[in-house]
């Protein structure tokens, strides 16, 4: 029998649809991040690098599960009492404020940055594992609400956390540590695991 | 650059070389003010504490190009001799001061916690009132804290009846 070119190429079109439907990859309940021209890294790569920043001092000291700041490399619990207080910022007197304002400062070595202030209670990444960190972003009970295109302006984009690769001096007149992924590398990584579904690895 | 600040109620404009120059020095060599002290100048003992729109702040770790157009109170404008603030006047009636020298930085964040909380509890002074007294005299500035936030109840009650 023989069997026309128009049926043919027919046949192997459905047979390319359905491969396509068959090896699409599982992604997250969660909305994903629509930027897919850039999903170019490896996710669970991006998501190590990622990790590499987010449990860095230079972030975890302000997201404790203690309500206690931290301060340092070290990360020893912030000078004279400070803590939480009721709105993230100290005290009613004695508040985040009092001593850091919105830039480093070169002469005190107190750090500064656009709203300086403790993550809230809800993002207490502190003593959690990479995995556990990761749940706590995503979920919107515990991020501020925030949706993947608000997280990834938030982690590109928000002063406090860029400030990360700025930190100043110390009060010994010592550079800050920075975290060891670079900003770039960074925001290309937040970019691409969320382009690629905010999948956490080995979950 | 020039900075116009309102110090103690009166409009001052200061020329400063660098902007980020502490507010601290502006304070004690421009402006001539030399009750708020340098201790550390790191923001750490408090001593420098003065009020920027009525918050609390540590003037050494204070650049003074933040304070364009804002309210700046020091000791010498918190009260005087013949109308000592509540603080003050607390201070005087507890015998606070031993060597004196980091006094004004404590008056200063004690009259900016009695703002936000009037009648304060220990809790709250421990978790406001931070700054280093090396002559340890905390015991008697609680008890000063204390009596200050009752002579100011006094006095607003007393203007309340005024109105």
């Amino acid at each position: 029998m023989k069997i026309r070119p128009v049926y043919f190429f027919l046949l192997l079109a459905v047979v390319g649809v359905v491969l396509v439907f068959a090896n699409t990859p599982t992604i997250s309940n969660y909305k994903t991040y629509d930027n897919q021209g850039i999903a170019q890294q490896n996710p669970d790569e991006s998501y190590e690098k990622m990790m590499d920043v987010l449990t860095h001092q230079r972030c975890m000291n302000c997201h404790p599960n203690d309500n206690i700041p931290k301060q340092g490399d070290d990360r020893h619990p912030h000078y004279f009492g400070m803590a939480r207080g009721d709105d993230d910022n100290g005290f009613e007197a004695t508040s985040c404020n009092t001593c850091h304002q919105s830039i480093n400062n070169t002469n005190s070595g107190v750090p500064g940055a656009p709203h300086w202030s403790l993550a809230p209670a809800s993002m207490g990444w502190e003593g959690l594992s990479r995995a556990q960190i990761a749940e706590r972003l995503l979920d919107k009970n515990t991020n501020g609400n925030r949706s993947h295109d608000e997280l990834v302006k938030h982690m590109t984009e928000d002063d406090l956390v860029l400030w990360a690769w700025e930190p100043g001096i110390d009060a010994d007149g010592n550079q800050r540590t920075i975290p060891p992924v670079s900003k770039k590398e960074f925001k290309e990584a937040v970019e691409n695991w969320f382009a690629n579904g905010a999948i956490i690895p080995n979950k | 650059m020039e900075i116009s600040l309102t110090i103690n109620g009166m409009l001052k404009t200061v020329d400063v070389g660098d902007e980020n120059t502490p507010l601290l020095w502006i304070v004690r060599d421009l402006l001539n003010l030399k009750g708020t002290k340098f201790g550390c100048g790191k923001a750490a003992c408090g001593a420098c504490t003065l009020l920027v729109d009525d918050e609390a702040v540590r003037s050494c770790s204070y650049p003074v190009k933040f304070v364009e157009g804002k309210k700046v109170t020091t000791i010498e404008g918190l009260g005087d001799r013949e109308n000592p603030h509540p603080v003050q006047q607390a201070w005087i009636e507890e015998i606070v001061p031993q060597c004196g020298y980091c006094q004004p930085g404590f008056m200063m964040a004690t009259a900016a916690l009695l703002n936000k909380v009037p009648n304060p509890t220990d809790e709250d002074i421990d978790n406001n009132i931070i700054n280093v007294c090396r002559c340890g005299t905390y015991y008697r500035m609680r008890k000063a804290i204390h009596r200050a936030a009752k002579l100011q109840a006094e006095i607003n009650t007393n203007e309340t009846k005024e109105i």
